[in-house]
């Protein structure tokens, strides 16, 4: 597949927000992408027109129930066949912040036996409690699965923005541990929490910045073609849109969070 | 027949509830001896349904499917026939 065939679909509903620092993040890369209300979609019946899906970060549907599980339930309502046929052909799926509640709300993520009835892990309220919007490091645990961190070596650490009040990733305690196994064994696991040297945050409160279950930021499916991350890459695109660029002489001209955006493109590129 | 269902979604043993500790610390603050303070949702359904039955079966899969994450929540339900 060329860069110029390969076409993404951000999909929107009432509370998404980066919808268009995403869609601007692929068109700087050559790529076509569009916003898409997600009614719009199931009207046009479009799905598998695209290559690749992404659910952008937000407060869809004013985050009642639980962070993302709204959006998610009426995904597989009206799209359950297409988004199935979608996951099957091996199609990418993104999921930013909000975007990564949904994939596990709707049993996408982990799916370590394909797509479950429900889900099997869960973003939890962040403790310490409330809303945490700041700089984070990451580091890339990775060994190849993930579709979408193909341009990044394992280890490197990256700096990316979290904004979210629902971001502690949590198995069910009783399984916890094994869930844990199966995402090694399976190479699921993508970031874990560190500071700036790489050391790990092991829960300490802000490198590791809502008490996530194994300092664990995002995670793929077995397939490595669903991926769901808490911090946005699309917020991290841009030399300017850092945090310190004001007080440094030389900035790269790029952020850390392109990479996600050109191993992805690549990843298609190659693979079809 | 229509029926009145209480449903309480609240965190499973064992899982942190951040907003109960909190909450637990400010009423702590004012005063109270308060030792420990659960968070949890309850959800009031009118639900048309042939019987009590039916009504318990189609609340069982309400919160299978949306209302509760069995990762991390139980559920109770109480159901009423609506007056």
């Amino acid at each position: 597949m060329k860069r110029e065939e390969i076409r993404v679909c951000v999909l929107r509903v009432g509370g998404t927000n980066c919808d268009a620092e995403t869609e601007r993040s692929f068109e700087e890369l050559g790529v076509k992408a569009e916003i898409v209300h997600v009614n719009e979609l199931v009207k046009r019946g479009s799905l598998l027109e695209y290559s690749v899906l992404v659910f952008p970060g937000g407060f869809s549907y004013g985050d009642y129930v639980r962070a993302g599980a709204i959006w998610a339930k009426l995904i597989l309502a009206k799209l359950g066949k297409e988004l199935k046929a979608f996951v099957d052909e091996n199609r990418l799926i993104l999921g930013i912040c909000n975007g990564f509640q949904v994939l596990v709300e709707a049993g996408l993520l982990p799916g370590f036996e394909g797509i479950s009835p429900y889900p099997e892990a869960a973003l939890a309220t962040n403790f310490p409690p409330g809303y945490n919007c700041r700089w984070v490091y990451i580091k890339h645990e990775n060994n190849g699965k993930c579709a979408f961190t193909g341009k990044i070596p394992k280890g490197k650490i990256l700096r990316m923005p979290v904004a979210h009040s629902e971001g502690r990733f949590i198995f069910a305690k009783e399984r916890d541990k094994q869930c844990l196994e199966k995402l090694y064994e399976n190479d699921q696991l993508v970031f874990r929490y560190c500071d700036k040297n790489g050391e790990y945050a092991e829960s300490r409160f802000p490198t590791n910045p809502n008490g996530s279950f194994h300092d664990i930021v995002s995670i793929c499916n077995p397939e490595g073609t669903i991926f769901g991350l808490m911090p946005h890459p699309e917020r991290a695109f841009h030399w300017w849109q850092q945090l310190d660029w004001t007080r440094q002489e030389r900035m790269p001209q790029y952020g850390d969070g392109k990479l996600i955006f050109e191993s992805l493109i690549e990843y298609l590129t190659k693979k079809f | 027949m229509k029926y009145q269902l209480k449903i309480e979604v609240s965190l499973k043993p064992g899982h942190s509830d951040p907003e109960g500790e909190t909450t637990a610390h400010l009423l702590k603050e004012l005063g109270y001896k308060v030792e420990k303070v659960n968070v949890s949702k309850i959800y009031s359904v009118v639900l048309d349904a042939e019987s009590e039955k039916e009504a318990e079966t189609k609340a069982e899969e309400m919160c299978r499917r949306l209302l509760a994450n069995p990762t991390k929540d139980n559920y109770a339900i109480v159901i009423e026939e609506e007056k």
